[in-house]
């Protein structure tokens, strides 16, 4: 076995509030360094809470949660995130690579006068790694949703991150772009070492990529392979709607009732 | 504190008459007046790039109105009219601030506090008794009548703006443009929100004095706005920005020394004008229905060719 081991993540017993209402509690669970995780469950199940917990940018109600064997702090540059996108507008007058490039330094007091030219040669790296060289100096609102959630991607990536966390990155895409940023980061993952967490509601384009699938429902969070999860009983349970996991000739999983659950749910 | 008022006015009253007498001393005025209106202009246009970034236009608007009740407010309790400017519109700036996004798309309650400053300003203009020069300087500008020693105030809180816009430039473009990465990331958002209210406020009190309450559009919004159509880079949209704003000013400022009309209406021509230009002329990014227009005609003549 290739990959380390060792834990990016332990949970022991974590409880996260939204408000004053608890959404989920008892979760204990380990994500290891390397591995790619997708984050599933119905809308409001507390998802992106759970990453707000991991980016330090809320505390857990109770337990013990360790990222990259420290307490979660804010601003850990460690950690590359790509939060759930709302339009960009359409008339911002920024580049997508100044986009870029505020993963970089963003967070910098003053001016950046001693290391421009490094660091721009670190921007075009995170753009050439996500193959966004085309249109990384085209206005970033004028761009399609796959070609921003690449560039945004490239902004998390130019921190030189070991953990991505990502919320809905998929979400909004046609179906071919859908698999073809799935795949991008899982190969960027592997070529990196990271280990990511990337939520999502359709888990079909993630099924060949993922390593785990962490479900979050019903007060609690589970985890396992996605050949023990995703069977039609668990899915059915843990989003209280009829799910039908389909299996082809080739062996492939197909998740049914899920897209249509979601879509209502976002309507 | 009172004479430079009154002859705030002086240009349009007694420009031909007396010309040769106050030549020299106008030449004083001019000097101060190109002195203050360029360290605001510069604050200005640098601080209303993020403003119209950050959509807050209309609230920079609101803030200067509120200004004017600080104004009158402070001349009426006996103190100089930019002390109560940059009480007024500092408190005003760190409470929308501290509201953060929640500002955006707040019109009514915003147009609500500036018609009520409005009103107040008139009800302390009236008490003072002094005359409606007062008011209208504050409304309309002042910058010939202002003194050596305003010119000092207005360097030293133009150059404290300056300075601060560039010791919070990247936190505060990675919070205008990404606000949650930018909380993430470690960047004080809520802070840097109150901020930035705060150093508009005393950015748009220091160009009360050259266009006005009601005119602060001109400086603050216009060379922004027409900045932004020509590039798509901060830093340079920022400098543009800047360099348009004196531009303005030192036009206005030039013609209306030859020209006996006052000088806010001169500024605001020129921005209102050179907007208008920059929306005729701008490049191939801001026209998609231009470009549209010809992709279709392209589609449309691939169709009809064999």
């Amino acid at each position: 076995m290739a990959r380390s081991v060792s834990p990016a993540i332990v949970a022991e017993g974590v409880a996260a509030a939204y408000g004053d209402r608890l959404i989920w509690r008892n979760a204990s669970f380990t994500v290891n360094t390397g591995e790619f995780v997708a984050v599933l469950g119905p809308n409001g199940s507390g998802k992106s809470t759970l990453l707000r917990l991991l980016l330090g940018l809320q505390p857990p109600a109770a337990g013990s949660l360790q990222v990259l064997g420290k307490r979660p702090l804010r601003g850990n540059p460690q950690i590359g995130y790509v939060p759930q996108r709302r339009n960009i507008d359409r008339d911002l007058p920024v580049r997508g690579r100044d986009f870029v490039h505020l993963g970089i330094d963003g967070n910098r007091w003053g001016l950046a006068l001693g290391n421009a030219a490094s660091n721009h040669q670190r921007v075009d790296q995170a753009i050439t790694s996500v193959e966004a060289q085309a249109y990384a100096d085209r206005p970033i609102g004028r761009l399609s949703g796959g070609e921003q959630q690449r560039l945004l991607l490239a902004q998390a990536l130019a921190g030189r991150p070991q953990m991505l966390l990502l919320d809905e990155p998929l979400a909004s895409l046609d179906l071919r772009n859908q698999i073809i940023i799935a795949e991008l980061v899982a190969e960027l993952a592997r070529a990196n070492g990271l280990t990511v967490l990337l939520i999502a509601h359709d888990i079909n384009p993630l099924l060949p990529i993922v390593d785990r699938v962490l479900y979050v429902a019903h007060g609690g969070l589970a985890i396992g392979k996605p050949a023990e999860v995703i069977t039609t009983e668990q899915l059915s349970r843990l989003y209280d709607a009829p799910i039908e996991v389909l299996h082809d000739s080739h062996g492939h999983m197909f998740v049914v009732g899920l897209e249509a659950e979601s879509a209502h749910h976002d309507a | 504190m009172m004479p430079e008022l009154y002859l705030a006015v002086a240009p349009y009253f007694g420009w031909d008459v007396v010309r040769d007498v106050q030549e020299l001393l106008r030449y004083a005025f001019m000097q101060h007046a190109y002195e203050a209106g360029t360290i605001v202009a510069l604050s200005a246009g640098i601080i209303g790039y993020f403003v119209v970034l950050r959509g807050l236009s209309f609230a920079a608007h609101a803030l200067s109105h509120i200004g004017f009740a600080g104004a009158t407010g402070a001349v009426l309790a006996g103190a100089t009219p930019i002390a109560g400017l940059l009480v007024f519109t500092m408190s005003a700036g760190a409470v929308m601030g501290a509201l953060g996004q929640r500002l955006r798309g707040r019109d009514v309650t915003i147009g609500l506090v500036m018609a009520w400053s409005l009103g107040l300003g008139l009800l302390f203009t009236y008490l003072y008794k002094g005359s409606a020069q007062l008011a209208i300087g504050i409304l309309f500008g002042q910058i010939f009548g202002i003194t050596s020693q305003e010119v000092a105030v207005t360097f030293v809180a133009g150059f404290l703006t300056v300075l601060a816009l560039v010791a919070v430039y990247r936190p505060l473009l990675f919070s205008t443009l990404d606000e949650e990465v930018a909380e993430a990331k470690g960047v004080p958002v809520r802070g840097l929100s109150i901020a930035f209210m705060v150093i508009l406020a005393v950015a748009v009190s220091e160009a009360v004095q050259v266009v006005g309450v009601l005119l602060i559009f001109a400086l603050i919004v216009a060379p922004a706005a027409i900045a932004e159509r020509f590039t798509t880079r901060p830093s340079r949209g920022l400098l543009l920005s800047a360099a348009l704003a004196v531009l303005f000013t030192w036009a206005g400022l030039t013609v209306a020394y030859y020209v006996p009309y006052p000088v806010g209406f001169f500024i605001t021509t020129i921005a209102f004008g050179s907007y208008v230009l920059a929306r005729l002329a701008a490049p191939a990014l801001t026209r998609p229905r231009k470009r549209g227009r010809e992709l279709l005609a392209r589609e449309e003549q691939l169709r009809h060719s064999p």
